[in-house]
């Protein structure tokens, strides 16, 4: 009998043996590995645990709490006002634009990385001298700080900038704007640039879960007589399904939480107007710069309801489909 | 035609061939898009602003090393490099010590409540980051640790956990039972299979993870920007939008500064792209 038989057995598993004249020793010795594996579980476990609920777990709670208070961050929390901030968020007009500014970036991005990346990778799904060089540049835009991005195009952007005079000798100076300071254009150009940085990721991805799809399979469709949009349609693309999941879950959780680039490339102004406003920035200039802490903590939970609602919904539909897919269920 | 060469007789499939045009041109086009900024804002570094006013899309005429030199010793990049790289590692040795434990325990003990256990840490992924940091920030002050290197490192450390987990503990479970039994015969206990196997088995998972974690703390700024309001604390993040509100006249010197903070995130990319792109894979496979 190993220590190593017994890492398997259920915890209960080892009193159950009948007794017998030498059952006694090794039910001890038993018990004491027992014991002994408990501690380790223990103590193994509890520093991560710990970790995990006091910066995770709590902080959520406490927002809750909050967000029923008007309160101005000194002081423990005294005036209750109930669900008054949530009412107050939702009749502030500023607050109507961050959440359509952030629904046009969930749905932009997935809108138009999803068919440019499904499409390059499509076509790109193959060996050719200078793939990892390729593969590489196309990854810079992703590993770079949104911050550092966001600086960048904001330079580019700027009035008689680069991309004007760019598009100037183009001959396409009918389409200059004022990018970031027109009140109706900056979510689009924001969509843009947030476009330019994470469509590399999805093309990896999608590169990436290409990798796993036998060729045996796109052979034997070849040798039936399938055209290359038939195999792309009808076999890669399905196999692709649970890829093509996975980035859209992520594209969405991250479009939704989106602050860094936003904060830096838009103006204050422009952004306390509404016009670049998302939830994230609504809740730090209002909860931390304005120090309304109780109003901040309120938006926090809207946008962590509704991260959350959002992920369920989708892991739900995403396990559902893949199951419901023989061919896509086995791929996983 | 182009788009039926894409799948190529299956006799040549294995050598490494020469695409066709069209691959070639949609390739260089992409990548072209995607790396024609950051070169600009590069050789922009190498302009005077007066030469960038008079001309945006210009090259440099002559070639200046006065704004990159002038970053290097008069700004407080070096100080805020130094804060980045402490952070960072101190968030990826963290990540992976907990992170290793806790998905060990999790993948070779057998106990009552550990799949629980296992999706209470899984939950965390769906809990935004975002979305706790007004709330984080007023815990981390009461526990004065504002202003301080754990003010960062611990809230990312906890945030970094659940995708650890979920990406270490196939890893390890996989590990073959017989291994395990060998090690208890040789007399190593299980903490002795952990360190001795298990750990040394497991290095590309727990590469990828590190790395994972790194990437995402270097690059941080919402935490920052809110726990760390000492300037001498400040993070490479921080400290390229700071110098860029602060010289909104030079642009030359934005250009050069912001091209030294891409510099450190692009050589680690360089070196670790391998580990990116094998744990998004890996986080595919799920």
């Amino acid at each position: 009998m190993t220590s190593a038989n017994q890492i398997r057995m259920p915890a209960g598993g080892a009193s159950a043996s009948p007794a017998g004249p030498h059952r006694a020793g090794r039910d001890s010795a038993r018990r004491a590995d027992n014991r002994r594996k408990w501690y380790e579980i223990i103590g193994l476990t509890t520093p991560a645990v710990l970790i995990y609920v006091m910066f995770v777990l709590v902080p959520m709670g406490f927002a809750v709490y909050y967000s029923l208070f008007r309160w101005r961050g000194v002081g423990p929390p005294t005036e209750f006002v109930g669900l008054r901030n949530y009412t107050l968020a939702f009749q502030d007009p500023i607050f109507l634009d961050a959440l359509r500014n952030n629904a046009i970036i969930v749905f932009g991005s997935l809108l138009i990385q999803g068919p440019i990346a499904l499409g390059v990778a499509l076509l790109l799904n193959r060996r050719f001298r200078g793939r990892a060089v390729f593969r590489l540049l196309v990854f810079v835009p992703y590993v770079l700080a949104e911050v550092t991005v966001g600086i960048m195009w904001k330079l580019l952007l700027t009035g008689d900038g680069t991309v004007d005079a760019l598009l100037r000798s183009l001959g396409m100076g009918g389409l200059v704007q004022a990018w970031l300071a027109d009140l109706d254009v900056v979510i689009w150009t924001l969509l843009a640039v947030l476009t330019w940085k994470y469509v590399g990721f999805a093309i990896i991805l999608l590169l990436a879960g290409l990798s796993n799809v036998p060729d045996e399979l796109t052979e034997a469709a070849a040798i039936d007589g399938a055209s290359w949009w038939q195999i792309q349609r009808h076999v890669t693309i399905p196999l692709l399904g649970p890829t093509i999941r996975i980035w859209m879950f992520l594209s969405m959780i991250g479009s939704l939480q989106i602050f860094d680039m936003i904060w830096v490339t838009s103006v204050p102004a422009v952004r306390s107007l509404g016009a670049s406003a998302t939830m994230a920035t609504y809740m730090v200039d209002n909860g931390f710069f304005a120090r309304l802490w109780g109003y901040g903590n309120a938006v926090a939970v809207i946008l962590f309801v509704i991260s959350f609602v959002a992920a369920l919904l989708f892991q739900r539909f995403l396990l559902r489909r893949d199951i419901e897919g023989a061919i896509t269920g086995r791929a996983k | 035609m182009a788009v039926n060469s894409v799948l190529p007789p299956s006799t040549g499939r294995r050598q490494v061939s020469y695409g066709t045009p069209l691959t070639y041109a949609l390739a260089l086009a992409i990548a072209a898009v995607s790396i024609a900024p950051v070169l600009y804002v590069v050789i922009g570094g190498f302009r005077t602003t007066p030469q960038i006013v008079a001309d945006p899309a210009g090259l440099p005429d002559p070639f200046v090393w006065d704004n990159y030199a002038r970053v290097l010793t008069q700004s407080n990049f070096w100080q805020q490099a130094f804060n980045s790289a402490v952070i960072a590692l101190g968030t990826t040795l963290a990540v992976v010590v907990l992170g290793l434990a806790a998905a060990f325990v999790l993948a070779r003990y057998s106990f009552r409540g550990r799949e629980g256990l296992y999706t209470f840490f899984t939950l965390g992924l769906l809990f935004p980051a975002g979305a706790a940091i007004l709330p984080l920030y007023l815990m981390l002050r009461d526990l004065n640790l504002i202003n301080s290197y754990y003010a960062v490192i611990l809230p990312q450390v906890a945030f970094s956990l659940p995708l650890t987990i979920v990406i270490l503990r196939p890893f390890l479970s996989a590990i073959p039972r017989e291994l395990e039994d060998a090690a208890a015969i040789d007399g190593a206990s299980r903490l002795g299979f952990l360190w001795r196997v298990a750990m040394p088995l497991s290095r590309p998972a727990l590469v990828t993870v590190g790395v994972l974690a790194f990437v995402a703390s270097w690059n941080s700024f919402l935490l920052p920007l809110l726990v760390l309001s000492d300037v001498n604390l400040h993070t490479l993040p921080l400290g390229v939008q700071n110098f860029s509100s602060q010289y909104t006249t030079d642009t030359a010197g934005v250009l050069a500064f912001t091209s030294l903070a891409m510099l450190p995130a692009l050589l680690f990319f360089t070196l670790a792209e391998k580990q990116i792109v094998g744990g998004l894979q890996g986080a595919v496979k799920g």
